[in-house]
């Protein structure tokens, strides 16, 4: 059986009288990319938020590399190996892309009671901060103040970030949002380097991406999952074309 | 880091510093010495402000407390015949960190508007107990008998002595500073001024780097009621006001936060205005208010940003 890192059990939260995540379960195997899709409001963000610490879990349990994770704030996680990006670009603006990056590497260097030497001519935070920019292409930008980037470099500096984190799981909220199809075509090429090296937990709604990118799918509506499977078996299956893919299957 | 306008501007701040004792003997208006030192110690309270709010993005509307702290501590040990400034000042010094802990402690679980309410509330709160510390004058202040003493290694009575001793800890405050906000350590604490959320999820816990910097600003404040206490040889509760606060609120903005010189500069600034201005009429604020004002609307990083812009056709970006 392959390794699972991780597992979610019977996760619920709700709002009010809404229930944004519904006794969902799900696990992800080491490796892969698993992709989350469903429509609008079906609580993928919610469980992001969930999965990462960010939003405190009504009920169920968060077992990550076989601990359970539930009560841990987002500090705690990130160390334990989650990284997040954010659906809404959520950087550093006043930093230079490198500075952002290195920030996120020092995050997993100790602590940062160190007051007196200068963080910025520190070369074990700078090079793996540049090797992350230039994972996702953007080693040639390491320079430009984050707010003078493009919303598609935007992207790719959140994915940097998370990456410096050497992190054992991604949680990728929307990364192509917003993005053109040149854009997303290279965001494309950038997750496809990371398969195999890296394990994913994708939320996107570009369905090509979602396609040409993950070993497996889970299909969530209203907060649970209805379907769970092998690219072609979500495709394949009724249930989910009539929920979702249906209009938006076709209309692509 | 230092650009290059920054660094000018900060030599030639405190090339004039370095002479006004010069200039006091040679016009022979000690009174020169007098708005040197008061400038210079304002400047120490300003730049521990700015460590928090400009980089920290902290705005305590308390900060002057600990300016008063650190200056009751001497005035009560005076009174207490304890004068030797070796033991003294590591009290004062101490006395704010452990209020700065606590006063951290709790404003820092809030954010925004409340805390900014929280830390003005808790100066407040010191206010009172000042005033109502009648075996320390209460009201009316507390006289301070004689200057702390440092057994023949400098004498504070002096005040040449006392002046240069005032510039030299203004020169290490800021060194201080340069370094802090440049280690890991200020990256953390601006990281977290630009974006909380983001320094959770990459793991930071920030609330402890916060508290940290709070502690350090206000063992620094409390640095300049020291000196204060020295200088006016008076110890008050007015020093612990919320208008006190406020104007080191209105130094650092002036000045120009989350620069280095600026809070130095703002200081300076604000007092001659002070002194020039309220010579012309006892309505002195009337003019100061609207030229706040123009700054803020116009140059939004203080004068300190409004030299840098005007500067940065000639200088190389970064």
């Amino acid at each position: 059986m392959a390794d699972i890192v991780l597992k979610v059990e019977k996760l619920r939260k709700s709002f009010g009288g809404v229930l944004a995540t519904d006794d969902l379960s799900l696990s992800v195997e080491t490796g892969k990319i698993h992709a989350v899709i469903g429509p609008n409001g079906a609580g993928k963000t919610t469980m992001i938020a969930q999965l990462a610490g960010a939003l405190n879990s009504d009920s169920g349990r968060v077992l990550f590399d076989g601990e359970d994770i539930s009560g841990m704030a987002p500090p705690a996680r990130s160390r334990r190996g989650i990284a997040r990006t954010f659906q809404i670009t959520s950087i550093f603006h006043e930093f230079t892309a490198l500075e952002n990056v290195a920030l996120a590497v020092q995050a997993h260097d100790g602590h940062s009671f160190r007051f007196w030497r200068a963080a910025r001519e520190e070369a074990r935070l700078y090079e793996p901060a540049l090797a992350a920019l230039e994972t996702v292409g953007l080693a040639d930008r390491a320079n430009i103040t984050a707010r003078n980037l493009s919303h598609g470099e935007h992207r790719q500096l959140e994915i940097a970030m998370a990456l410096a984190t050497k992190p054992k799981l991604l949680l990728l909220d929307e990364p192509m949002a917003g993005m053109g199809a040149e854009e997303s075509q290279k965001m494309v090429s950038i997750l496809n380097r990371l398969k195999g090296d890296h394990t994913i937990l994708l939320i996107e709604h570009d369905m090509d991406a979602v396609f040409a990118l993950a070993d497996q799918i889970t299909v969530l509506v209203y907060g649970n999952s209805i379907a769970s499977g092998m690219p072609d078996e979500i495709r394949a299956n009724e249930e989910v074309r009539t929920a979702y893919l249906g209009d938006e299957g076709t209309a692509n | 880091m230092l650009r290059r306008r920054e660094t000018l501007v900060l030599i030639v701040t405190f090339a004039l510093l370095a002479i006004v004792p010069y200039i006091a003997s040679i016009t022979e208006v000690p009174f020169y010495l007098d708005l040197g030192r008061r400038m210079m110690i304002l400047a120490i309270g300003a730049l521990s402000l700015n460590l928090i709010m400009g980089y920290g993005g902290m705005i305590s509307f308390g900060h002057a407390v600990f300016v008063g702290i650190g200056a009751y501590v001497i005035g009560i040990c005076a009174e207490h015949e304890l004068v030797t400034g070796f033991i003294q000042w590591p009290l004062a010094l101490l006395a704010c960190a452990v209020f700065a802990f606590i006063f951290g402690a709790i404003s820092l679980r809030t954010r925004g508007v409340y805390f900014i309410m929280i830390t003005l509330a808790l100066a407040q709160m010191m206010y009172f107990l000042g005033v109502s510390l009648d075996r320390y004058g209460g009201d009316d202040g507390l006289p301070l008998a004689e200057p702390s003493d440092f057994s023949g290694l400098i004498d504070l009575g002096d005040k040449n002595s006392l002046y240069y001793l005032i510039f030299v800890l203004l020169l290490l405050c800021l060194w201080i500073c340069k370094r802090l906000v440049n280690s890991r350590f200020g990256m953390v604490i601006q990281g977290a001024r630009s974006n909380e959320t983001r320094m959770q999820a990459i793991g930071f816990p920030v609330f402890r780097y916060q508290l940290t910097a709070f502690v350090i600003a206000g063992v620094m404040a409390g640095l300049a009621g020291i000196l204060l206490a020295n200088h006016t040889d008076f110890v008050n509760p007015d020093m612990m006001h919320w208008t006190r606060s406020g104007d080191l609120i209105i130094m650092v903005l002036l000045g120009g936060m989350g620069s280095l010189a600026g809070p130095i500069v703002g200081a300076l600034v604000f007092i001659l205005l002070e002194e020039a201005l309220s010579g012309v009429t006892e309505y002195w604020q009337l003019i100061f208010g609207p030229f706040l004002i123009l700054v803020v609307l116009f140059a939004r990083g203080g004068l300190l940003g409004f030299l840098e812009k005007r500067g940065s056709s000639e200088e190389d970006d970064g």
